[in-house]
């Protein structure tokens, strides 16, 4: 298996993992950080795509610095509501949640 | 001097709203002249493309002179500029209305940047040529919407958090399948895409994903739960935008990319699994809006039942493409619009939305019924409205192609809305004591609220030349 191949299916891994997090889990905060994780996966597998040629791609390095800015500004904004939420929306055992 | 001949007009519609958005950051206390005038100067930049287009047909326009693949395109079709029309049309009576609504100093210092900059985004959207650009573009409309939702205060920020986070998950869908898209393919831009698109397991792959992210970010039925209480939980003008606008964006791009990109994929199985989760969706969506103990969450419901509608006109699209699903969105979007401010002064006279409670402020605020009753004409899809032509128009695509099934959900569907509008203008008519109102609702609220509510009727008879422009300039 090369290297890109592993390096894709590690990105594809992650994606999934931050999907069972993102559903299995009830703590906002846990979500939170499943979707960053899904984030990475998706920026692995387009920077792999990058290292198919030599010298590397540029374009999907392009698009991997933007989705970085936007991931940062989500996440921001996320851990923004979270902590002004009243706190008994963010309980683990809410039993609305 | 001929204005046709302006090349850029379509870029004026983001740069106009962008714009204001970040003159009302900087001079917070000019806010609502800015909106206004933003809200104005937008319609014209939208005329200005239609006057383009009519002229000169569809354009590609290349920001700074970059071309493909490196630069970033937009290009003006007929569809877009329908989107457009649709946005700055439900746009400029929810502007006026926010003048009014928004009485805290503090809401109105956050509600103007954030709503001029979710109106560029969301045209930023329709006019975007590449994979790449349409996801930023349906990131921002999540984020700005998100914070919108928040803009209630601590009861909305559980809605806007779910809101936010089905979004992310929307968007990270949609993001992996244009890495896999550019992987296959090497480019971006829809239109050289769609020339080399073949029906390999990976574009399949990219299309499942693509279709669950945009669909999750529609609210298709089953993927709904988030949108009632972000839509219900907003401030009222919010709801209005979100219910009529931003839901729209993200089912137009569907449409886009699964008659462009991947026509040659979507297969009679996938489009039929549509028209029975939109076939769900009405059903559900209608009977929860027959239970619902709030009038907002009534309204909210109602979209998830309309949002249906566009699923099922999704299984016509291989004999209709974009008529009838435009010309339902722009009713649609006029129509809830209208009921969304008309509910928000209902809310602001009464203190309150309980259903159980509210006939005191539906007959204290005549006007506004008689908005919320326009509006329902039009959703109930009977003549001459808007809704009803784009009713007919989907049901004469169904018994031409001999779809009985979707004639069938079609006729029935329109005596479920009937039903919950009913629930809600049958309360106008009791008998009981004056309102003592809570809250004032100024004439501008009212009178934009039965703008919306007239314009969703008058569309019926603006059909023809939707249709026209979309035959015509196809994407």
């Amino acid at each position: 298996m090369s290297t890109v191949a592993i390096y894709l299916l590690t990105g594809g891994l992650l994606f999934v993992i931050g999907l069972h997090g993102l559903i299995v889990r009830r703590s906002l905060l846990r979500k939170i950080l499943a979707l960053n994780i899904m984030d990475s996966g998706v920026f692995m597998v387009l920077l792999s795509l990058a290292a198919r040629s030599d010298p590397p791609d540029p374009v999907p390095q392009a698009m991997v610095l933007t989705g970085i800015v936007v991931a940062v500004s989500a996440t921001a904004l996320a851990l923004v509501l979270l902590v002004i939420a009243p706190s008994r929306y963010t309980d683990e055992h809410d039993p609305n949640a | 001097m001929d204005l046709s001949l302006h090349p850029h007009w379509a870029v004026w519609c983001i740069v106009v709203p962008l714009l204001a958005s970040g003159l009302a950051v900087l001079v917070p206390r000019w806010g609502k002249t800015v909106g206004v005038v933003g809200a104005l100067l937008t319609l014209l930049a939208v005329g200005g493309a239609t006057l383009h287009l009519l002229a000169h047909g569809p354009q590609r326009i290349e920001i700074g002179g970059w071309g493909a693949p490196l630069g970033i395109q937009l290009q003006l079709t007929g569809p877009a500029l329908m989107m457009l029309w649709m946005t700055a049309l439900v746009s400029v009576p929810i502007t006026l209305y926010a003048c009014d609504y928004f009485v805290t100093r503090s809401q109105q210092l956050r509600f103007w940047p954030l709503w001029l900059l979710l109106w560029a985004t969301m045209n930023m959207l329709y006019l975007s040529a590449d994979l790449f650009n349409l996801y930023i573009t349906l990131e921002l409309i999540s984020l700005v919407a998100v914070v919108l939702v928040a803009l209630a205060g601590p009861k909305a920020i559980r809605a806007a958090i779910r809101y936010l986070l089905m979004n992310l998950l929307g968007s990270l869908c949609f993001l992996l399948a244009v890495a896999l898209m550019y992987g296959a393919y090497g480019m971006l831009d829809i239109k050289m895409l769609a020339e080399q698109v073949e029906a390999t397991p990976l574009t399949g792959l990219a299309l499942a994903l693509m279709s669950i992210g945009l669909l999750l970010k529609s609210a298709l039925f089953p993927l709904h739960i988030w949108l009632p209480p972000a839509h219900a939980g907003a401030p009222a003008p919010v709801s209005a935008v979100l219910s009529a606008l931003v839901v729209k964006a993200s089912f137009y791009l569907m449409l886009l990319l699964w008659l462009t990109l991947y026509s040659s994929l979507v297969t009679h199985g996938l489009t039929t699994l549509i028209g029975v989760l939109g076939i769900g969706a009405i059903l559900w969506g209608s009977v929860q809006a027959l239970r619902a103990a709030r009038l907002k969450q009534l309204v909210a419901y109602s979209t998830v039942a309309q949002l249906g509608y566009i699923g099922l006109a999704i299984t016509l699209i291989d004999v209709a493409a974009w008529q009838p699903v435009l010309t339902f969105m722009i009713a649609h979007a006029c129509a809830k619009g209208a009921m969304f401010l008309a509910a928000g002064n209902f809310q602001r006279a009464a203190g309150h939305d309980r259903m159980a409670l509210i006939s005191t402020a539906l007959r204290a605020l005549p006007v506004s019924v008689f908005a919320f009753a326009l509006a329902g004409v039009s959703l109930i899809g009977l003549p001459p409205s808007g809704g009803f032509l784009a009713k007919w128009l989907l049901l004469s695509a169904a018994l031409d192609s001999g779809r009985w099934l979707i004639a069938l959900a079609l006729v029935g569907s329109g005596l479920l809305t009937a039903l919950y509008i009913f629930r809600v203008l049958e309360r106008a008519m009791r008998p009981g004591a004056n309102l003592q109102p809570v809250g004032r609702v100024s004439p501008l609220m009212e009178w934009s609220a039965f703008g919306l509510g007239l314009l969703a009727i008058l569309l019926g008879f603006a059909g023809v030349g939707i249709t026209q422009i979309v035959a015509e300039w196809p994407v």
